[in-house]
């Protein structure tokens, strides 16, 4: 099994290799001239010339490639143009704020999607199924923005139960000091409830929305899969042996449909970073996709590159756990490699 | 009774799932609005008429007017032709290369299967939105170029099919047969294999027109969109989403309606086509 | 026996924390009130990207940084505008570092005498040598600090000298009614150099590095706290002696990029204020009586305009430019873009009465005289690009709509690009766009500033039409250093005159500045830089 786990993370490695190229093409793609920002507003062609020159822009690109590698292997994301700070310290202190939002959306779909896709499953055809599926694929048919937005209309402006939409933690209290960098976490270790409840309540709106999203995939995978599994030998012969419905239904058949349910965990992940980008600006939350999202529009490479290959990273992290568990769990991987 | 025709087999999916009929004559629907749609506009979509800006959905003005003065009705109907062409174009560019290059992948493995095969992974390792945006800002906002980034996101998908349910088959009897009867390699790819691996890819294409009119709009919001003054469902649903707030309601909720109605129906249109042309998964 | 001691003994470790938990709610929620009263809460689109204001690429809100964390040797005084709200005066320069000073009889130079009582935010006294220290570093960093310490004639760091620990001179190498003035805009802020030159190496001597995230002034708040794209904390700095102490002791400025969550924060009563909306919230929050107070000022010395590339074909012909200054919609531009927020600059006479600008051109829509100008320049139908920042969409993007509809109707046929923020730079400095929607506005109030960095040969980047005009140069220069003033007035008469012929660029609009705030926030005071200065807002 550890062979098998190995293998499986030096095949990852040749992946790495070919995304770190591909956001390096990327974002030296991208317009704009990073030169001319440096030079300032009213710098002149030389001024701007020199800037170039600094920078090494007007190096050969497999020069700035073999540059941009060095500096990676050192650690070195290079700077952001906007607000001078180096990316990799920028991206440090924004990932937990991300990765709190994905997963905990991830985690909150999986609770409602997998019992959802399971009582369906059981009344296949019925209204339950009919309903499930039409409001699973009402969240899926909306895009992202305009689910967190009209939320915010409802429950913030109108309602008022949401708390104000401006960011990861109210203005007036002070971010616990950070432990793991997740709030919501830190909060807890130190003891202090208030402050967790209040964190835990900014996270409320943008979480939904991430969630909506998401609830479509996983309910239809389980569905399919339960269905599958209801239908089979060993479900009919343990129903004849007259164990109870619960245990069949938990014990066997939930156990083996999940199989194809983690996959559809990966691909379901892979759109919760992608989303993260818009949730973020929606709900002022201070993420790497926003902080990529102003660089971007800011033609700032730096950053954008730093988060482009982080996205990647994690989702093929995720992947490759995904796969590592698939080994774990499936006995049948195992005797067939 | 086992029904064995294609249309008894249809039939007998849609009494199972009503949606999938409304689905599919929803789905003729807004093709056919995507076709005759600007012959049939009451308002000249891009007309701009200052005095009316902002006005309610009125006898005069369906869904009222933007904040150009604009008929929010023309703009949407017109829309449906600039959607539906982008995903029809995205997902048939990625369906046919990528389903394409998987099936040259798994019919003649070795070297470049590997390759194609690692060019996948790659590709998928990015998150499909974040790989969309980095694309479309490198390129420049046009239709094209959006067209171009949701079909290099979706391709990886289609390669690996095609390539399984190729190389699956690659062995079996019929393609021996073929091979022994002189068919060459290209032909046998082209007339036996390639036609089989299409059912599974069906499916996805359907959700995959859905993803692409919402992965449109998502760039729309964060400015990665068509250029103004085209209209575009997203675009329409960015622009309107700040006058949510202060009351204009209408100028958000009907771009965005007709805009869930859409990605509803090629979803529940996926959904069918699963059912009917894969009896094992049924869902 | 072992086991239940332990279990109980968890049990007591978990409800420890619990308990003291919940006590310290109750003490908390009552501290949260108190800090309410006292905190100004401020929401914008985006906040600085930098403390320093003479860094490289500092952007519009690090001005605002620089305000109120820096002092300067001299800063305006204060008149009520036009809507009744409090305004700087351009015309009264009053004592903020600097107590008095004396000018040279010969008036090339000025002696400064600064406050002995003056301290840094880190307790280390203020004196000439810091002063000296700044000035040189505005000039050595380049870009644009040292542009604008040129456009006072403020040049070369041999004109600053150090008398003594509070004493200051400054030589003029030039008459130039713009050197004193220059001494109060936020470029000239007084950094703690013994503090900087810690942070100082070999390459970086001006602590170019360490200034970006770490404020080192004098000013009345002290920069808390910065997590930049989130927000800046500023406290209080209560031995601040340069000016009368402010009530507020604490502000949080957010940024939220939302402009819809902004409005609801603000109609929901959870921001004080905020100065970043899209102008028709402005107007919806002005005309009813609703429970928002607006501060509104037209941005002096400042214009929208549709500017066109002289140099090149086809606006190199002057009937061209005049044709689409004929066929622009301005009406509908006035009421769709900027929802009426501005005072118009169309539609008044191209006969210059007064010396003040902006001013209304009189060129107005009037498609019939536009196609005849079309017709008589001899240019055939046009295809060309319009092209406008991003970062202005939202004025812009309806405008250049507009604009694109109407002049379809005279034979120019428009693309629109967009450009992103660092782009427009880079775009603007080239030069090579034919078409363009800008803004700009003059931080010093006068005419013939706004005349030398738009429409002198010199070609400065503002100068967006790569305008050529030896007589117009010959005008501007005059007025600049003109010795009285009716010949000043009649220069300044003539350069408009030059302009409004010629339309190398059509103004559009004159921009207001909109501030909204909740009804207990009084004392906002519109500033040239265009940001808050919260030494004089009171929250009652």
């Amino acid at each position: 099994m550890i062979g098998l786990i190995a293998r499986r993370v030096l095949g990852a490695l040749p992946n790495l290799l070919g995304i770190i190229a591909i956001t390096f093409l990327l974002t030296r793609a991208l317009p704009g001239d990073p030169a001319a920002f440096y030079a300032g507003p009213a710098g002149t062609q030389e001024a701007v010339e020199e800037v170039r020159e600094k920078l090494g822009l007007n190096r050969s690109l497999p020069e700035q490639f073999w540059i941009y590698v060095k500096d990676l292997g050192s650690g070195n994301l290079g700077q952001s143009l906007s607000t001078g700070q180096a990316v990799i310290q920028e991206l440090r202190m924004r990932l937990p704020a991300s990765l709190e939002l994905v997963f905990l959306a991830l985690a909150l779909a999986i609770s409602i999607a997998i019992p959802l896709g399971v009582m369906a499953a059981r009344h296949p055809n019925s209204w339950i199924d009919h309903l499930c599926r039409l409001v699973t694929t009402a969240g899926v048919s909306l895009p992202t923005f305009f689910t967190g937005l009209l939320l915010t209309y409802v429950f913030y402006f109108l309602l008022g139960w949401a708390p104000s939409p401006i960011g990861r933690l109210d203005p007036f209290l002070t971010p616990p000091s950070a432990i793991t960098g997740i709030y919501t976490i830190d909060s807890l270790l130190h003891g202090d409830i208030v402050l967790f409840r209040a964190c835990a309540a900014q996270l409320c709106l943008p979480v939904l929305t991430l969630t909506v999203f998401v609830l479509a995939p996983l309910a239809r995978m389980t569905r399919g899969s339960m269905m599958a599994v209801l239908s089979a030998d060993f479900v009919r012969t343990a129903r004849a042996s007259g164990l109870a419905s619960p245990t069949i239904l938990v014990r066997y058949a939930l156990r083996n449909a999940l199989l194809p349910v983690v996959t559809t965990v990966g691909m379901v992940f892979s759109f919760l970073l992608g989303m993260s980008v818009i949730v973020e600006k929606v709900f002022a939350w201070p993420g790497v996709g926003s902080f990529a999202l102003d660089a971007l529009v800011a033609s700032d490479y730096a950053p954008v590159q730093g988060f482009v290959l982080t996205m990647a990273l994690l989702y093929t992290l995720l992947n490759l756990g995904i796969d590592i568990l698939y080994v774990v769990i499936d006995p049948r991987v195992q005797l067939t490699k | 009774m086992a029904v064995t025709t294609f249309w008894g087999q249809a039939r007998a999916t849609a009494r199972e799932n009503p949606f999938t009929l409304v689905a599919a004559a929803m789905f003729a629907g807004f093709l056919l609005i995507a076709i005759i749609g600007p012959w049939i506009v009451p308002f000249e979509p891009l007309a701009s008429n200052a005095a009316q800006a902002l006005t309610p959905p009125n006898a005069q003005h369906w869904f009222g007017t933007d904040s150009l003065g604009r008929d929010i009705y023309s703009r949407v109907v017109v829309a449906t032709r600039v959607d539906l062409s982008i995903a029809l174009s995205a997902v048939a560019f990625s369906f046919v290369v990528g389903g394409f290059l998987g099936a040259i992948a798994g019919f003649w493995g070795g070297r470049i299967e590997q390759t194609v095969m690692r060019l996948c992974d790659m590709v998928m390792s990015f998150p499909l939105f974040v790989l969309a945006m980095g694309i479309v800002a490198a390129l420049g906002n046009s239709v094209f170029n959006i067209i171009l980034a949701t079909a290099i996101v979706n391709l990886p998908f289609y390669v690996r099919v095609a390539r399984t349910e190729v190389n699956v088959r690659r062995e079996a009897g019929f393609v021996e047969a073929a091979r022994l009867s002189g068919n060459s390699d290209w032909r046998i790819l082209l007339h036996h294999l390639i036609p089989n691996a299409l059912p599974p890819m069906m499916v996805q294409v359907s959700l995959n027109m859905g993803w692409a009119i919402l992965n449109a709009a998502g760039l729309s919001f964060i400015g990665l969109g068509v250029s103004p003054p085209q209209a575009e469902w997203g675009i329409l649903v960015a622009e309107g989403a700040s006058y949510i707030i202060s009351g204009e309601w209408w100028v958000a909720l009907f771009p965005g309606a007709v805009l869930m109605l859409a990605v509803f129906t090629f979803n529940f249109l996926g959904d069918g086509l699963r059912d009917l042309t894969d009896p094992r998964r049924r869902t | 026996m072992f086991q239940t001691r332990r279990r109980s003994l968890l049990k007591a470790a978990g409800v420890g924390p619990i308990a003291a938990g919940l006590l310290s709610a109750s003490a908390s929620r009552e501290a949260l009130a108190q800090d309410k009263k006292d905190t100004l809460l401020v929401a914008n689109e985006f906040g600085a990207n930098m403390l320093d204001i003479q860094g490289v690429g500092a952007n519009r809100p690090s001005y605002g940084v620089a305000w109120n964390a820096y002092d300067r040797l001299l800063t305006y005084g204060r008149k009520k505008g036009p809507d009744g709200n409090p305004m700087y005066d351009f015309a009264k320069l009053e004592p903020e570092l600097a107590t008095s000073w004396k000018m040279d009889a010969d008036g090339m130079g000025v002696t400064f005498t600064l406050r002995k009582d003056a301290k840094f935010h880190d307790g280390s006294p203020v004196t000439a040598e810091d002063v000296r220290w700044s000035f040189e570093r505005a000039l050595a960093m380049g870009g644009f600090p040292t542009f604008q310490m040129k456009a006072g004639s403020l040049e070369d760091p041999a004109q600053f000298k150090v008398i003594d620990a509070h004493t200051f001179y400054v030589k003029f190498i030039r008459t130039d009614k713009l050197s004193m003035p220059d001494l109060a805009v936020p470029v000239a802020s007084i950094y703690n150099s013994v503090l900087a030159k810690k942070h100082a190496t070999e390459k970086d001597p001006w602590a170019a590095e360490w200034l970006k995230n770490n404020e080192a002034g004098g000013g009345a708040y002290k920069v808390a706290s910065w997590k930049p794209g989130q927000e800046i904390v500023y406290e209080r700095f209560d031995e601040w002696k340069s000016g009368p102490l402010p009530k507020i002791k604490r502000i949080i400025q957010r940024d939220v990029p939302s402009s819809g969550n902004r409005r609801a924060l603000l109609q929901r009563g959870d921001i004080d204020m905020t100065y970043s909306l899209p102008p028709k919230d402005f107007a919806d929050f002005a005309s009813e009586k609703s429970k928002i107070k607006v501060a509104s000022l037209p941005i002096e010395n400042a214009l929208f305009y549709v500017g066109m590339n002289t140099s090149k074909p086809p606006f190199n012909n002057v009937k061209v430019r005049q044709a689409v200054a004929y066929a622009l919609p301005y009406q509908a531009l006035f009421d769709s873009a900027f929802y009426q927020r501005g005072i118009k600059l169309f539609g008044g006479s191209n006969d210059v009465k007064a010396p003040t600008w902006p001013q209304a051109h009189g060129y107005k829509t009037d498609l019939a005289k536009a196609k005849l100008l079309m017709a008589e320049s001899g240019v055939g139908p046009i295809e060309t690009v319009l092209s406008f920042d991003l970062g202005s969409a939202t004025v812009c993007e309806p405008a250049s709509i507009l604009i694109q509809e109407a002049l379809a109707q005279i034979g120019i046929t428009l693309t629109l690009n967009k450009v992103p923020g660092a782009s427009w730079r880079a775009a603007l400095l080239k030069k090579d766009m034919p078409l363009m929607l800008n803004r700009f506005g003059g931080w010093l109030n006068y005419p013939e500033y706004f005349f030398f960095w738009c429409y002198h040969g010199q070609n400065a980047v503002f100068n967006t039409m790569s305008y050529q005009n030896p007589k117009l140069d010959k005008l501007i220069t005059n007025a600049r250093f003109a010795e009285s003033k009716v010949l000043y007035e009649g220069m300044v008469k003539d350069m408009i005159r030059v302009v409004n012929e010629e339309v190398p660029r059509i103004p559009l609009v004159q921009p207001m500045m909109d501030v909204a705030m909740q009804t207990n926030i009084s004392g906002y005071t519109y500033w040239f830089h265009l940001e808050p200065d919260y030494r004089q807002i009171v929250k009652s």
